[in-house]
């Protein structure tokens, strides 16, 4: 036992059961005699103090040769980051400052297309929001790049970064055919798919081979993962290949294949489904002018079910009006001009079906259409935007009308909500909106403000469009800031309005403004 | 400099908010939307807010104090506005444009100018009015102060006598209550020792050994302050300065470039301690300016982190002279060129080591680790040279405290495996480091606390 050991168990056990043996003590100053040898040890060791022997170093985190943040987004990331702790208050009232969480998700997006990566000392607080919002983790995963991963590494915290990422920073040139073929040999499930992903994007017909090489040996479950990767690029030269998955052992392979197959026009399945569609539509002339009649199929056979048909209807649907659905959901759409004598898609879609079937039949279309991606037909399905909704052709769904929006072009997308809102107002317009490129065309930003004004105006609250008011925010060109100016002012109150609504439409609009100049400037901050 | 002066970084804003919700606050304040007439002129920002009411707050902010007033009647300090309009010059070119100074800032501008200048011309060595009355007043104060050390040392004895291990069954009850006497002694130095040697008993395994170390060094001050009268100068000060005597600032004015390396709060029972670290460009020495505010009040002093002010401090006496008075300031605060000077880890034990000989109560010492890898290891993290020869493969262990700071995550980012240049706090309990820069970005001050 050394000195200051002894000093500790005397001190622990007492000065008077165990005394301590300093020379030179007398027996009644033990206490002060120990105190004074044990300060003397304490300020000796610290004073003596020593560093100790390094661990062994991490592994230094690759490099990454992107370009660093330009001075002021370094900053305006910093300020969204810290902004993100602080979710607005749900519904209600939100102030005139700007939402700096909502804003997150954009910045981070347009960071990433200017090829930027995150400062170091802002990659622990990018982890964390990417860690709070699955939404936000592949932008900010993307900016925080090798050294974020390098970082998720060490912290268990972070561990969600390295699952999706394992495949995307170990994926090898697609030009480097060795290293193609050695993962897709060795490589984990998640790898593969990603390597089959980014093949399928360079080259698609060497992602093909690569798929045919090892498709007879693959899991079912992985055989119908591997084929989803073929919508990307699918053309032509993949229908034999997926021709031959039509006879898979798994049901869910076959009808993905049978889907992809629909998708080409030209494909025989496609063929095949246009004659089977084609003897069950036809055009009757007999009464006075052209209506179309239905004839569902009244079987499910062997061909139609190995061509992708489910046979068995969920609850509550009639056994031929599902084949049918699904026959015409498959046929291309091209088959049906010639059938009804020529006549547009808009011709064929205002002719009257016979019993009923109309509802049956536009909704398949509709599903047709939105698969091959036909504008066309799309454009006649939706009809004019102006007419309400439920008495139009197509369908008066708003999730599938948006579904059929997205085929067409940007502008003409736009067009169509902006008559739409011109038309029906901001009610219904919310899933219409959300599929509109971003920041919204002309003449769409004048409707929605507008139309905003409009609800103002009538004397309604402004949270009852919450909705609309906060993709406004994230979604309106920056230039419609002048417009607004005005409608910042605070309103004379009317008799019939709201009590307090024009305080709290000046804050909302307060709030839009500022939101918008602050997109106007992150967007030069990141120009640089 | 131009007329817009330098701007500070959003970090350097966010570091003067007095509280978590201020800093909420102020960065939905930082945009434009509720700002208007908002302007700058190097030296001052000034701004009108729009709030609840009709008429809209006026906001200044004398940047080289800094130094804030605002019409609105929080009571915090600075106020959201003054904060969200700091953010808004620090991060909108475009927002804050205006060069003239209106009316109602430059009448606040002025007279705050002028009170420093009169501050200037007074200061000097005003004695106190009556010099008998107040050697008197000293004299009782330091008899009740020897009182309070005497009774402690045998407090201390009792407690040896019968064994720490009887300390942690007797609880916390009684140091308090000798933390009280030390109190009503005058005596807070003392007071503060003791309520930190009740709460060793429950600090975790090995604390036995910690409290003999506490006892010890609190008897060696006891000592030391019962026989002030006989220690050289240095030493005397600083025992008045440990058992809670303020002694004000009479050191040397040094005028420098002074970086600031870092600030933070430590909030104590009633009081919150603001610690900001400087170190100068031209003489390369450190110093440390305290700010105290009651609880739930920031501080009145506050620096942004990673700027340099040319400023004058005046240095206090004893305990190594690192504590200072914040002087004159000659000009706005500029960014950093590049980062603070240092050592090797072993230099850092070795620089406190040495100021233990002018105050063997010290716990730790300011320190600047260049070219130190922040390591993992089962024990907790460390700090290990990089180049070897420089004594590489050496290292320190941070502070069980700063391992579990979001501070530490900042520092593995910012070092990526490589070396990086480190300010802290060095001791026996280890490293806390406060402030990092890295060799991609030199003139960016991390901050860790």
């Amino acid at each position: 036992m050394d000195a200051w050991e002894e000093l500790v168990t005397s001190a622990l056990l007492g000065t008077d059961r165990r005394p301590p043996s300093l020379p030179g003590a007398a027996a009644g100053d033990a206490p002060v005699a120990l105190l004074d040898a044990a300060a003397l040890h304490t300020v000796r060791r610290r004073a003596g103090l020593r560093p100790g022997p390094a661990g062994a170093a991490p592994e230094p985190a690759p490099a990454d040769d992107r370009t660093p943040l330009p001075e002021a987004a370094r900053r305006r990331l910093g300020q969204l980051l810290a902004g993100r702790a602080t979710p607005a208050p749900s519904g209600g009232r939100r102030g005139a400052a700007p939402d700096l969480a909502e804003l997150l998700p954009q910045w981070l997006a347009a960071a990433n297309e200017h090829g930027y990566r995150a400062p170091a000392s802002a990659l622990p607080a990018l982890l964390d929001a990417a860690r709070a919002r699955t939404d936000l983790r592949p932008q900010a995963l993307a900016l925080a790049g090798p050294r974020g991963l390098w970082l998720a590494r060490l912290n268990p915290d972070w561990k969600f970064a390295l699952r999706g990422a394992a495949g995307s920073t170990a994926l090898p040139d697609t030009r480097d055919g060795e290293a193609v073929w050695a993962l897709w040999e060795e490589g984990l499930f998640a790898e593969r798919v990603a390597l089959l992903g980014s093949l399928r994007a360079a080259d698609p017909a060497a992602a093909l081979a690569l798929l045919r090489s090892t498709w007879a040996a693959e899991r079912a479950e992985d055989r119908l993962m591997f084929l989803d990767s073929l919508r990307a690029g699918l053309s032509d030269a993949d229908e034999e290949f997926l021709e031959a998955a039509l006879s898979d052992r798994s049901r869910n392979v076959r009808s993905t294949a049978a889907e992809l197959l629909s998708a080409l026009p030209q494909s025989a399945l496609a063929g095949r489904m246009a004659r089977r569609a084609e003897s069950c539509v036809s055009l009757d002339r007999t009464e006075g002018g052209a209506t179309i009649v239905v004839e569902a199929p009244h079987e499910c056979d062997a061909g139609m079910q190995r061509d992708g048909l489910i046979p068995t209807p969920p609850t509550g649907r009639g056994e031929r009006s599902w084949w049918l659905g699904q026959l015409v959901e498959s046929a291309p759409l091209s088959c049906w001009p010639a059938r009804f004598g020529g006549r547009s898609p808009e011709e064929i879609v205002a002719l009257p079906v016979a019993d009923d079937w109309q509802a049956e039949l536009h909704a398949a279309w509709c599903r047709a259409a939105v698969r091959q991606r036909d504008a066309d037909w799309s454009r006649a399905l939706l009809g004019a935007p102006a007419v309400p909704p439920a008495t139009g052709p197509g369908t008066s769904s708003l999730a599938e009308r948006a579904k059929l929006l997205s085929t067409l072009p940007d502008g003409e997308r736009a067009l169509w909500v902006a008559s739409f809102i011109a038309a029906h107002g901001l009610s219904e317009a919310f899933q219409l909106l959300g599929v509109c490129t971003v920041p919204w065309a002309e003449p769409l930003g004048s409707a929605v403000i507008d139309a905003l004004d409009i609800a103002r105006e009538a004397g309604s609250y402004p949270w009852s469009f919450s909705g609309v008011m906060g993709l406004a925010e994230r979604c309106l060109s920056p230039d419609a800031a002048a417009q607004l100016e005005s409608l910042t002012a605070l309103p004379a109150e009317a008799e019939d309005a709201s009590p307090g609504a024009g305080g709290y439409w000046s804050e909302a609009f307060q709030r839009l403004v500022s939101t918008l100049h602050l997109r106007a400037s992150m967007r030069a901050e990141l120009a640089g | 400099m131009d007329t817009q002066g330098v701007r500070w970084t959003a970090d350097q804003v966010l570091a003067l908010a007095p509280d978590d919700a201020s800093r909420r606050a102020e960065s939905k304040l930082g945009a434009a939307g509720p700002w208007s007439g908002a302007g700058s002129d190097g030296g001052a920002v000034w701004g009108l807010c729009r709030g609840s009411g009709s008429t809209p707050y006026r906001t200044v902010v004398d940047t080289t104090g800094p130094a804030y007033t605002c019409s609105c009647p929080s009571r915090k300090f600075p106020c959201k506005h003054a904060l969200g309009l700091l953010l808004l010059w620090a991060s909108d070119t475009t927002a804050v444009a205006g060069t003239d100074v209106p009316d109602w800032a430059a009448q606040w501008l002025e007279g705050r100018r002028k009170r420093a200048e009169q501050q200037q011309s007074e200061a000097g060595p005003a004695g106190p009015a009556d010099p008998a009355a107040a050697r008197r007043r000293a004299e009782r104060r330091a008899a009740r102060i020897t009182a309070g050390a005497e009774e402690l040392e045998q407090r201390l004895a009792d407690l040896l006598r019968g064994g720490l291990a009887s300390a942690d069954q007797s609880g916390y009850g009684l140091w308090e209550e000798t933390a009280a006497r030390m109190v009503d002694a005058q005596a807070p130095g003392l007071a503060g020792r003791v309520r930190e040697l009740g709460a060793i008993p429950g600090s975790g395994p090995g604390w036995p050994v910690r409290l003999l170390e506490e006892c010890a060094l609190t008897h060696l001050l006891d000592r030391a302050w019962l026989r002030v009268d006989r220690l050289p100068a240095p030493l005397a000060a600083t025992v008045r300065t440990r058992v809670g005597l303020t002694t004000p600032a009479e050191g040397p004015s040094v005028r420098d470039r002074w970086l600031v390396l870092s600030q933070y709060d430590s909030a104590d029972g009633k009081l919150t301690t603001r610690r900001i670290w400087l170190q100068g460009r031209d003489t390369g020495r450190t110093a440390l300016l305290l700010s105290f505010g009651a609880a739930g009040r920031a501080p009145q002093l506050a620096l942004p982190v990673g700027v340099v002010v040319d400023a004058a401090l005046t240095l206090h006496t004893g305990a190594g002279a690192v504590r200072a008075e914040l002087g004159e300031q000659f000009a706005a605060p500029v960014p950093l060129d590049a980062p603070p000077r240092g050592g090797t880890v072993g230099d850092a034990l070795s620089d406190y080591g040495r100021a233990l000989q002018e105050d063997p109560w010290l716990d730790s010492w300011p320190a600047t680790l260049c070219d130190v890898v922040p390591i993992p290891t089962e024990h907790g993290w460390q700090l290990a040279d990089a180049a070897p020869g420089a004594g590489g493969g050496e290292a320190l262990p941070l502070t069980g405290p700063a391992a579990a700071r979001p501070g530490l995550w900042r520092l593995a980012a910012l070092s990526g495996g490589g070396p990086v240049t480190v300010f802290g706090e060095c001791g026996h309990r280890g490293f806390t480091p406060l402030a990092a820069w890295s060799a991609d970005a030199p003139g960016e001050t991390v901050p860790l606390h």
